[in-house]
Formats: structure tokens, C-alpha cells, sequence
């Protein structure tokens, strides 16, 4: 087969129509641009809702939970048949949050190939003293450099730095909503009642917005130090272990090797927060279909106007079979035709779609939740645009064979008699 | 005498809207430089005959061979190949291409036949159209044309690739005096000086009487083949 002859009578015949073949076409170019606008911005929202989780969150959490332990002394004693057990209220032991032996699990943690970093943690909760009012808070020890390397502390620290905490003995990052109540400014000193009574005196370095109104309404940050110094604890007491692991996916695996090889309680991400992964999920489908959607009514609109066209060139169709062109080559002529539209009405898409989501980008979009975010997030995933491209030349080509498979059975001893 | 188209006990049946049989058992031979007309009365199966012959209609019995070689059991594909290559048809109606200008509508049947270079067939098809003195108009759309210039045209189209035969259904059919009596003079010049071999149907017994064979039809029979 000839390709350049039939591409060129497609081409022609084309043209011939060129009125209804740009109508067909803009009907792909609608459907293209559509499904790029549409999956830029909401993957790009998806990507920043998730940021908000999975950058923040721990891949898996290692923590000590105050419970009674499953082996109680009373069960050791097997039962017979005839006595039980009667035992209620069974209450946890005083005992500390601390993970055990915390030093050493971080330093096989961080030999573990698989995990890109460990940050420990110790929450305290304390009372912040705004004037005669005490307000329940917690205290959240970190390691400045770790947290901003595999948290991006410093992300969501809108005055300040998380570098301050390290340079500032008894410094302090106080959420926006507690230090909103607190007035308080940068260089501030601020009274924090611990749990045991006792008060410290804090330094303001910095606030910070999660997103989290209630969140940020309660916590703060403080250098681990400051914060085994305000709980009174040795230097190795951490209550968290909060683990970023190369590999997300991993991530429900190694919590339960972890659980095992350290006897501790873990938690992965997933199971944290599943309910956004069902968020991003139906979002990303949702612009599928609607693409898709559009896509298949455009495919609809060329596969009419093929059958027109078909329905014109009969006498074409026939001259060209008596001349000697197969039936496989009137095929390629109309499904040429139909992938011209799909292709050149595709890439216009693609163009189009392209400008769109650079429009959306522009938009201002400032939200009290999302302090870094000041316009609509766009996701320039050159993925979309591959499919986009994909799925325009496969649905018009579709839509393109059922005519032209109709056109390659024409027998032209029929038309050439009809006339 | 070499042969060029050869027939066996043809026989063609339709079967709409009631069983009938259109070519009745018809067995004959043209050879190399014949200049063959047929003749008969509308509806003594001429058309059908010559669609069958040009291998357009597959749906027969009996044996047809072109060059000596069975058509019969051939592929769709493969009589595409003895249509383009060895079969000039001219029809009544001039059935040119109105998306393409009267030269690439001439050569259309070299580019399927995709033996030889654009350049080779645009000045082939030119020197066709010159033979029929169209060569003026080879920058034209047919629709710009007349009839009897069309059909000039769709002549100089069925030469391109220097068929084996040439065969017309009415070729004249839709044309005044002068025109038909242009055509006419370009087959018997095609005949007399390029000894090629052309097969004719027509009603216009003047015409069949200036050709070298006359073929008359009747009722799906050969009634006469007689040689002027
Ligand atoms: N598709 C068909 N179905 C049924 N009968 C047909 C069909 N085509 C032609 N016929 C019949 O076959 C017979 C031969 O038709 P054909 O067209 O070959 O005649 P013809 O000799 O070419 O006539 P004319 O001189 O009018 O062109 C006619 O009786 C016609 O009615
Ligand atoms: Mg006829």
C-alpha cells in the first residue's frame, strides 16, 4: 500500500469538505482541551491536598500507647471447665509514652536502606498562661533539621524558621491560632505550665499554619532539648519516632516489620489517612470520564459526518475501485481522513488545553488552609497530554473504521449502474 | 494472435426480484489489436458482460482468462492489480474526480500502480492528455470542463498505464455528434497507430460499422460476431 497516495486523497477529499471536517475536528479540539484543564487542575489540587498529608505525615510512626498489657498476670493461670475468670476494669500501668531503647532503634533505622530518614519526636502537654487563663497545648520536641529535611517544617512556618529553634536556647514556634490569642510577637516571652506544675519561660522565634485550624490552635514547637528539658526527662526520652521511607507504597509492610522487630506500636499512612487516598481517587476518575465523556461524543460527531461523506463520495469510491485501488485502500482513505481530524483537532486540544491550565495558574486562590499557595495549583503532567493524544487517535480512529469499513465493501458495478 | 481476453461458457445469473439469467453461456476470444464493438438491444446484458470482463463483478460462472490466466478464482486484491495495470475503462458518465485537478486525476492509476516516479508520471499523464489535445486544460477541475472534454480526459486517464485493453460502456452515449464523432476518431487512431486492442459498447451502429468486429447481443446470447 501506498501510504503517501492515500493520505494524499485523503487529504483532498478532505479539503473537498473542509467546512464540516473543522466542525468535526474542533469537536475533538472541545474534548481535548477539556480533558487537559480538567486533569491539570484537579491533579494539581490533588497533589497539593495530598502534599499537605503525605509530606507532613510520618510514612510510619513508631509509638509506645498507654494500655493494659494483653498478659495479664491472672491469665497465666489456666482455667478448668468449671472456673472463669472475673476480673473487670482492668487499668493500664503507670507508665511512660517514652519508646524504649530509642537511641539504638534510631541508628538501625537509619542503617535500614529502605528508610530515608528518621525523625524523633516528644509531645508534652502543657498549658499556655495568657494572662489569669491557662489553655491546654502540647509541646512538640523536634529536631529542627530532620523535620524540615523530611517534613518540610519550614513549609508551613510563616514567620521564622525552623533554623531558629536550633540557634535559640528555650525558643519557640507557636501555632497562629494559640499565638493569635496569646498576642504575642516575634522575641516575645511566653509561660508555659507543664503537666507536673512547674513553669517555663519561652521564647517566641517563629509561628507556623498547618492548615489545621484546631491543630495550630493547640500545638507548638520547641528543639527536642527544650522539650525533655520542660518534661524533666533524660536526654534520650522521645515519644515519637516518625519515619520517611523512600518508598510510600512500602509503607504498610515495614510498620508491621517494625511493630514486630521492636515491639512497639506502628502506623503507617495509609492506614492513618485513607480517607484522602479516596479523595485523590474519585477526583482523578472523575476528570477521566469527563474526558472520556466528551471525547466519545466528539468520536460520535465524526463517525456522522464519515457516513455523510461516504454517502457523497460514492461515485469517488467507485471510480477509484474500477481504477484499481482495493478495498483496503478506500478503508485507509476514510480512516486517513479520520485520523487527520483526530490528529490535527488533537494536538489543537493539546495547544489550547495548554494555554487554559497556564490561565488557571494565574488565578489568585489564597486560602486560609494553604498559607503557600497564592494562585490555583496546575499539574503540567506531559502524561495528560500523551494520553490526551492517545485517546483522540484511538476514539477517532474508532469512529472512523465502522465508516470506512463500509466504504471498502462499496460495489462499484452498482453505482456505475445507478446512474 | 496473442490472446488477450478469452471466455468459457459465461453465465451470470440476478436473482432479484426473480431468478433470472442474464448471460447465457457466452464463449468468445479477442485478440492482440482488435478494435471490437458490441451491439443489442437495451437490456440484452452488455453492460453486465463487460463488468464481468473489466473483472469489476466476480459473481459468475464459467471461465474468464485475460492473457491466457484464469480470473476467476483470483482475489479481490488481485483483480484490483489486473484492473489497474491491464484495463483502461471509460464509462458513460466521465466519473472524474472533482477534488483533483484533470492531471492528477490521469494519474491517479500510475500512482497506485506506484511503479515509477511522480516527476516520470506527471509528464506521462501530460503527454495522454496531449494526445487527446487536453493539455491546455491539465491544470483545470473537471467540473470546469465539458462533457465531451471529460470524457477526453477519462480516455486519457484509462491509457496511463498503457493497458492490455481498453473497454467503454457507451462512451458516446452522452455526447452531441461532434463530440462522439471526436472520441471515435481517438479510439480508431489508438487502434490504427498504437495497435491497441479496444473493446466498445454502443448503441450507435454508425460507430460499431467503422470498428474492425462487430459482437451483437441478444437475450444474453451472442447473436452475431462478424468482422468488417
Ligand atoms: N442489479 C440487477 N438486478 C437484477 N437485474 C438486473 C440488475 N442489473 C441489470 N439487471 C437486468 O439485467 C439485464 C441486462 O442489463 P444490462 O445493464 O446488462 O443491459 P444493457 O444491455 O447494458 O442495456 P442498456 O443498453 O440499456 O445499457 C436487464 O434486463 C436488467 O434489467
Ligand atoms: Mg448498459
Amino acid at each position: 500500500m501506498n501510504y503517501r497516495l492515500i493520505a494524499g486523497i485523503s487529504r483532498s477529499l478532505l479539503m473537498a469538505r473542509l467546512g464540516q471536517t473543522v466542525v468535526a475536528a474542533i469537536g475533538v479540539t472541545f474534548s481535548i482541551t477539556m480533558f487537559i484543564a480538567l486533569l491539570s487542575f484537579m491533579t494539581g489540587l490533588n497533589n497539593i491536598l495530598d502534599s499537605l498529608i503525605v509530606n507532613r505525615t510520618p510514612h510510619v510512626r513508631l509509638y509506645n500507647e498507654i494500655k493494659p498489657n494483653d498478659q495479664q498476670p491472672v491469665s497465666l493461670y489456666k482455667p478448668s471447665t468449671e472456673n472463669y475468670h472475673f476480673i473487670h476494669s482492668v487499668k493500664p500501668k503507670k507508665d511512660f509514652s517514652r519508646i524504649r531503647n530509642s537511641l539504638a532503634i534510631i541508628q538501625s533505622l537509619r542503617q535500614d536502606n529502605r528508610v530515608m530518614g528518621v525523625a524523633p519526636k516528644l509531645s508534652e502537654q502543657v498549658f499556655y498562661n495568657v494572662g489569669s487563663v491557662d489553655l491546654t497545648g502540647i509541646i512538640n520536641g523536634v529536631d529542627p533539621v530532620e523535620e524540615n529535611r523530611l517534613f518540610f517544617l519550614d513549609d508551613y512556618i510563616t514567620t521564622g524558621s525552623s533554623e531558629a529553634l536550633k540557634n535559640t536556647t528555650n525558643g519557640i514556634i507557636l501555632g497562629k491560632g494559640i499565638a493569635d490569642i496569646m498576642m504575642s510577637k516575634i522575641g516575645d516571652v511566653v509561660t508555659v505550665t507543664t503537666a507536673r506544675g512547674n513553669k517555663v519561660q519561652l521564647k517566641v522565634v517563629g509561628f507556623f499554619q498547618s492548615g489545621l485550624a484546631d491543630y495550630d490552635k493547640v500545638n507548638s514547637f520547641t528543639s527536642l532539648t527544650t522539650a525533655q528539658k520542660i518534661a524533666e526527662v533524660a536526654s534520650d526520652y522521645i515519644t515519637d519516632l516518625q519515619i520517611k521511607l523512600f518508598n510510600i507504597k512500602q509503607a504498610p509492610t515495614l510498620a508491621a516489620e517494625f511493630k514486630k522487630i521492636y515491639g512497639i506500636q506502628a502506623v503507617d499512612i495509609q492506614a492513618a489517612n485513607s480517607q484522602f487516598e479516596t479523595g485523590t481517587f474519585v477526583r482523578t476518575l472523575i476528570s477521566y470520564s469527563v474526558g472520556i465523556t466528551l471525547l466519545v461524543v466528539a468520536g460520535f460527531g465524526i463517525y456522522n459526518i464519515l457516513n455523510m461523506m461516504i454517502y457523497e463520495k460514492m461515485d469517488t469510491i467507485a471510480i477509484l475501485k474500477a481504477t484499481g485501488f482495493t478495498g483496503k485502500d478506500i478503508k485507509w482513505i476514510f480512516i486517513g481522513i479520520a485520523l487527520f481530524i483526530g490528529f490535527f483537532g488533537g494536538v489543537a486540544g493539546l495547544i489550547i488545553g495548554y494555554v487554559l491550565s497556564a490561565v488557571i495558574d494565574i488565578i489568585p486562590f489564597e486560602t486560609q488552609a494553604l498559607p503557600t499557595i497564592t494562585t490555583y495549583p496546575v499539574n503540567y503532567n506531559p502524561f495528560f497530554y500523551l494520553i490526551a493524544i492517545s485517546f483522540s487517535i484511538v476514539t477517532t480512529y474508532l469512529a472512523g473504521f465502522f465508516p470506512a469499513r463500509k466504504a471498502s465493501r462499496v460495489d462499484p458495478v452498482i453505482i456505475i449502474r445507478g446512474k | 494472435m496473442t490472446s488477450v481476453i478469452k471466455t468459457h461458457n459465461l453465465v451470470k445469473y440476478f436473482n432479484d426480484p426473480v431468478l433470472f439469467k442474464v448471460i447465457k453461456n457466452i464463449s468468445f476470444e479477442i485478440t492482440k489489436g482488435e478494435f471490437v464493438s458490441v451491439i443489442g438491444k437495451s437490456g440484452s446484458g452488455k453492460s453486465t458482460l463487460l463488468y464481468i470482463l473489466a473483472t469489476m463483478d466476480s459473481d459468475y460462472q464459467g471461465e474468464l482468462l485475460i492473457e491466457g490466466e484464469t480470473v476467476s478464482d483470483k482475489t479481490e486484491k488481485e483483480r484490483a492489480y489486473i484492473r489497474n495495470k491491464k484495463i483502461g475503462f471509460v464509462f458513460q458518465f466521465h466519473y472524474l474526480l472533482n477534488e483533483f485537478s484533470v492531471l492528477r486525476n490521469v494519474m491517479l492509476p500510475a500512482l497506485k500502480a506506484g511503479e515509477r516516479e511522480i516527476d516520470e508520471i506527471e509528464q506521462k499523464a501530460f503527454e495522454k492528455l496531449k494526445l487527446l489535445g487536453m493539455e491546455s486544460h491539465a491544470n483545470k477541475k473537471p467540473h470546469q470542463l465539458s462533457g465531451g472534454e471529460k470524457q477526453r480526459v477519462a480516455i486519457a486517464r484509462s491509457l496511463i498505464n498503457d493497458p492490455l485493453i481498453i473497454m467503454a460502456d457507451e462512451p458516446t452515449g452522452n455526447l452531441d455528434k461532434h463530440n462522439s464523432e471526436i472520441v471515435f476518431e481517438i479510439f480508431g487512431n489508438l487502434a490504427s497507430a498504437f495497435n491497441q486492442t479496444l473493446l466498445i459498447v454502443t448503441h450507435d451502429i454508425e460507430f460499431a460499422s467503422r470498428t474492425h468486429r462487430i459482437i451483437e447481443l441478444e437475450d444474453g446470447r451472442i447473436l452475431f460476431d462478424r468482422r468488417n
